[in-house]
């Protein structure tokens, strides 16, 4: 029979240090924040204003368009499109972390350590709460997060405790663990079929060979599929970063 | 497993040393309920988000299929009630990694 021996997920997910206190996790983020700021530096270049627009900068406007349409005006409406920037960097850092998922030699998600989500969910976290803040100041912030205005008086009791937690724990808590679960499964599935069709391929039963065919056929459809989830994460975070900040800055009435 | 002989701890007695090499050894009863209550950790947290994945995108298409022009807000609002359903099975997904290989 075949032999399928799963490796020890630490020898999944850790990697050697490339240089002292650099491996290729940083490697990962630090050339995501370089390709994205190079694309727009390329883009952001004075030239002809009546020419078309062309090569990096088509690229970048389709991104800038895909985040003021798809995201912002679909959630926070017209006030909101100041938030560009902020959402637009948010978007363009976790999906060039979740591609290299899928890129030969790199194979690996940064955002499946759970450092990089933690750290980008409590980024949103400080976000929405100091922009509460800064619109309806301190107290009001807190009173329309803990006494949401159209309950009942005696079910504030109930509704208190509740909205303290999911707000202020629940939120960035799910924030992270979507994105690295996300990457984190992805990433154990390709290893899984990847593991499988190379020990039926291995297999010392000839007959076994051929049928190694099956799971190296769903390794390229999950591969595929692995391109729509990294841009579907990265798009959910900005998406949710871009509700949350837009529902402390404007609470219902 | 060191993490279910920490709830074991923190439930009962403390474990000594000899109860928490035999729930490293990989042929041990603990070994194999913790490996158990992995796997059904993950499972039984997959059967409502799927049932609520299923009804929320039905639901989505019947909807844009009625009102073609609100397509775009349905789609957003559609990924929007996944992203927060799906988090349940991926806090599952969470734990089962916990008991598996922490």
């Amino acid at each position: 029979m075949i032999a399928l021996k799963f490796p020890e997920i630490n020898s999944l997910l850790v990697w050697k240090d490339l240089f002292p206190g650099f491996n290729k996790i940083s490697l990962i983020a630090i050339l995501a924040v370089l390709i994205s700021s190079a694309l727009f530096f390329m883009a952001g270049r004075k030239s002809d204003v009546n020419e078309a627009p062309k090569g990096s900068r088509n690229i970048a406007e389709v991104i800038v368009d895909f985040i003021e349409d798809g995201v912002i005006m679909q959630t926070m409406g017209k006030e909101g499109l100041a938030w560009t920037p902020f959402l637009l960097t948010l978007f363009l850092f976790i999906y060039l972390c979740n591609v290299p998922a899928i890129i030969p030699f790199f194979q690996m998600p940064a955002t499946a350590r759970m450092a990089v989500p933690m750290f980008l969910a409590l980024l949103v976290w400080v976000v929405f709460n100091a922009t509460g803040i800064k619109h309806q100041g301190f107290i009001g912030y807190f009173k329309s997060v803990l006494f949401p205005p159209g309950v009942p008086k005696a079910l504030y009791i109930l509704v208190t405790p509740i909205e303290l937690i999911s707000t202020m724990l629940v939120r960035p808590f799910s924030l992270a663990v979507r994105l690295f679960a996300n990457m984190l499964a992805g990433h154990i599935l390709l290893v899984t079929f990847a593991l499988l069709s190379q020990a039926l391929f291995e297999a010392n039963d000839k007959i076994l060979i051929p049928v190694g065919i099956l799971p190296f056929i769903m390794l390229v459809f999950l591969t595929s599929f692995e391109v729509l989830v990294a841009f579907l994460q990265a798009y959910i975070f900005a998406m949710l970063a871009a509700v949350y900040i837009g529902g402390a800055a404007h609470p219902e009435h | 497993m060191e993490a279910l002989a920490h709830l074991i701890a923190a439930a009962g007695e403390p474990l000594d040393e000899a109860a928490k090499a035999a729930l490293k050894d990989p042929k041990s009863v603990g070994a194999g309920l913790t490996n158990l209550g992995a796997g059904l950790a993950y499972g039984f947290a997959a059967i409502g988000p799927a049932l609520g994945i299923g009804n929320l995108v039905g639901k989505s298409v019947e909807a844009m299929a009625r009102q073609p022009e609100a397509a775009g807000m349905v789609r957003t609002t559609m990924f929007l009630g996944i992203a927060f359903t799906e988090a349940l099975a991926l806090i599952g997904f969470v734990v089962f990694i916990l008991l598996k290989f922490a």
